[in-house]
């Protein structure tokens, strides 16, 4: 879970073009959307996209988004249950 | 007829201000020379990095001209105007969009496909709400810009506009702004003439204000 959670974010930063930030700025229950790391609504669907191309998962419903996607800790347990093995 | 008050030139990974060499020699590659040029400005805004490489030639030329200028107090946000041209378009980030499509499409990428997203930027930055259009020619054509502004700035409620080129395709960079303002106490001012434009566009580095 840890590794999983350092590796999203550095896909996170190098998919959003958060250049601004180090893996350490990300903090792992801090939220990702508004008062967090501030992305938008383009970077919620690189970050479906960036579970297609590294984990080969597709958002079955997106209203599950905001749970999915609240932190890189709820993001990391979403991957950890629905990677095709 | 309005007045050229301030005038900038991004060219060859080198920024002038008032013909005057401003940031040189940073990098001999673009995206890093554009990053390098933010954090030498020492300007904190993280959308800068998420935009594409047009979009960051027109926001560093616009903060670059606009610097230390409250140009939205002085004249109001729908009191100044923004007029851009280009020969490329919004190109070169298309051809990157159509290398995601084959595989998953990007869609950070995609919201950059239209050459006037820069102006978007520039506004939301700058709180910029006036007039604003992009036009593409295959060159800078000082008769159409200096035609078009005048147009814009005969409208009671502009009092300056934001006018010139910004151009990319792949290294390729090649972007002049000016500030026009309707009235000034600068004695430097040039007229806003298509031979005035011509001459700042055309200026070898270190000509100040192209009249040599």
């Amino acid at each position: 879970m840890e590794q999983l959670m350092a590796d999203l974010k550095k896909q996170i930063i190098d998919a959003l073009n958060l250049k601004h930030l180090t893996p350490e700025d990300i903090g792992d229950d801090q939220p990702l959307f508004v008062e967090g790391l501030g992305l938008d609504s383009i970077d919620a669907l690189e970050l479906i996209v960036l579970l297609q191309q590294h984990y080969n998962i597709k958002l079955a419903n997106p209203q599950d988004g905001p749970l999915i996607f609240r932190s890189v800790k709820s993001l990391a347990e979403y991957i950890k249950t629905h990677q095709p093995a | 007829m309005a007045f050229i008050t301030r005038h900038c030139r991004i060219r060859q990974y080198t920024i002038e201000k008032q013909g005057e060499v401003f940031l040189r020699d940073l990098y001999t590659e673009l995206e890093g020379f554009l990053t390098g040029a933010m954090k030498a400005m020492q300007i904190a805004y993280p959308k800068f990095y998420k935009m594409d490489h047009l979009a960051k030639l027109g926001f560093l030329g616009v903060e670059i001209l606009l610097k230390e200028l409250d140009i939205v107090s002085q004249y109001g946000p729908e009191g100044v105007a923004l007029v851009l041209s280009n020969a490329n378009a919004s190109l070169n980030t298309d051809l990157r969009y159509f290398e995601t499509s084959k595989t998953i499409s990007s869609p950070g990428l995609f919201v950059y496909t239209l050459a006037n997203i820069v102006t978007g930027e520039i506004c939301i930055r700058n709180g910029i709400k006036g007039e604003n259009a992009f036009f593409i020619t295959p060159r800078f054509d000082p008769e159409i810009i200096a035609g078009y502004v005048e147009s814009v700035m005969r409208h009671k409620k502009t009092g300056a506009c934001i006018a010139g080129w910004v151009d990319v395709m792949g290294e390729h960079h090649d972007v002049f702004l000016y500030l026009a303002e309707n009235q000034t106490n600068d004695t430097d001012a040039l007229a806003h003439t298509p031979e005035h434009l011509e001459k700042l566009y055309r200026a070898e580095y270190g000509t100040v204000d192209g009249r040599s």
